[in-house]
């Protein structure tokens, strides 16, 4: 009685042709994105700043887009540095999804930014399983957080392009087992760059600058193993072949999935309307920002 | 937590297939859901309840099949089991030219339609 139709759909279609389209255009701008993940409190916004204020005594275009569940204590930080930034509050939601990215480019990111750096929720976990466009995709984690954090959050460090470790100038302090974290994070994602870093002293200040403008000029960018799988590879394992209703039902979408996903952005899902508080006032966010970083300490 | 992000995606695709090809409502979903793919299945139910809602998904069930994460080492040949945290590099050899096999997965495989209509799903013009 009942119909069965294979629907072979990836979960995260639209929200991966969305990043695509994402990349694409703002690529065609000259713009790469830098997707910055982290647990909440290591470091990401003091690395931010102190990159921000770098590309600014360079005369590289730069903005940053930070997002939070509540506050815009984060934009008010790196507004000091001149560079245009928006806070995106996310009313709980856990993570950033493309099409919500796009939606708070539109109509603020200035056309000749260079590099676009996202600081992602505060969140190993979610945000991992997002594309949202970026040409490079970097893991944060403190010393101060242990040296197993790799092999706890596999996803978001397994994915990255780029691994940072901050606070380095505390290691000793909290006995930061360096080999061991290495160690982590050559077991999840081998061959990939682990660059030590401290706000408080200046180490290794500029690294992600120039990593980032590396790959925007189409420098070659590391390609985790996690994101090697290959669907042929997959279906060898017969993992595909225990479902073969193909013969009875058609493949309803298998020819339409272009049409479908390039419509993405109009079919944006329930939460994010609910959530995007930044789309109620886009326009005033940069004066806000520039006013009270004025005010600050 | 992102279950819910996921289960609202899987019900907003299943919603455009059923509209594509006239069916009625629905009877189950199959999710495949790799051992690598960050999502938790337990959780993945739960918010798939809440996410059929008030669609017409209402009350369908949500099936999930788990693939377990497998990696081969590009020069000694030899695979296996990522486990979780997985192993990526090779222990064999130490190399980083890996390629993972499967364990990424997180795709929709099929969909029960709740009531028969005569006619094939028709592809759907934007």
């Amino acid at each position: 009685m009942c119909r069965v139709v294979d629907l072979q759909q990836a979960v995260l279609a639209k929200n991966d042709q969305c990043a695509r389209r994402l990349r694409t255009e703002l690529g065609a701008l000259g713009t790469a994105v830098v997707n910055l993940l982290s647990s909440p409190g290591s470091g990401k916004t003091a690395l931010l700043e102190a990159e921000l204020a770098l590309a600014k005594e360079r005369s590289v275009p730069v903005a940053a887009l930070t997002a939070d569940l509540a506050t815009e204590n984060d934009a008010r930080r790196l507004a000091r540095s001149g560079a245009p930034v928006k806070q995106v509050l996310t009313d709980g939601l856990c993570h950033l999804e493309a099409h919500m990215l796009g939606a708070h480019l539109e109509g603020w990111l200035p056309e000749d930014t260079r590099l676009l750096f996202v600081e992602n929720v505060g969140n190993l976990v979610c945000p991992a399983s997002y594309d949202l466009g970026e040409t490079l995709r970097v893991a944060l984690a403190a010393v101060t957080e242990g040296e197993d954090k790799p092999l706890k959050y596999p996803t978001a460090f397994g994915l990255a392009h780029l691994v940072v470790v901050t606070k380095h100038d505390l290691a000793r302090a909290v006995g930061f087992d360096e080999a061991a974290f290495l160690a982590g994070v050559r077991q999840v994602n081998p061959g990939v760059e682990v660059v030590f870093t401290s706000a408080r002293d200046g180490e290794g200040a500029g690294v992600l600058l120039d990593r980032a403008l590396a790959a925007r000029e189409g420098g070659t960018v590391h390609q985790p193993v996690m994101a090697r799988q290959l669907a042929t590879e997959r279906a060898a394992y017969g993992y595909d072949q225990e479902h073969d209703h193909a013969h009875d039902h058609g493949h309803a979408h298998d020819h339409d999935h272009g049409h479908e996903h390039a419509h993405a952005h109009e079919h944006p899902h329930e939460h994010a309307h609910a959530h995007g508080a930044d789309a109620h006032q886009p326009a005033g966010h940069e004066h806000v920002h520039h006013r009270d970083g004025a005010a600050a300490r | 937590m992102h279950e819910m992000s996921i289960a609202l995606a899987v019900v907003g695709q299943v919603e455009e297939a059923a509209e594509a090809g006239g069916a009625a409502g629905v009877d189950s979903v199959t999710l495949q859901v790799g051992e690598l793919a960050g999502v938790v299945p337990e959780s993945l139910q739960f918010c798939f309840a809440l996410a059929c809602e008030g669609t017409l998904l209402h009350g369908a069930a949500l099936r999930t099949e788990q693939v377990p994460g497998r990696a081969r080492c590009v020069p000694c040949a030899r695979q296996w089991p990522t486990g979780m945290p997985p192993q990526l590099s090779c222990e064999r050899c130490g190399g980083a030219a890996t390629e993972l096999l499967s364990g990424r997965e997180l795709q929709i495989l099929t969909v029960h339609w709740a009531e028969s209509r005569q006619h094939e799903p028709v592809v759907k013009e934007p």
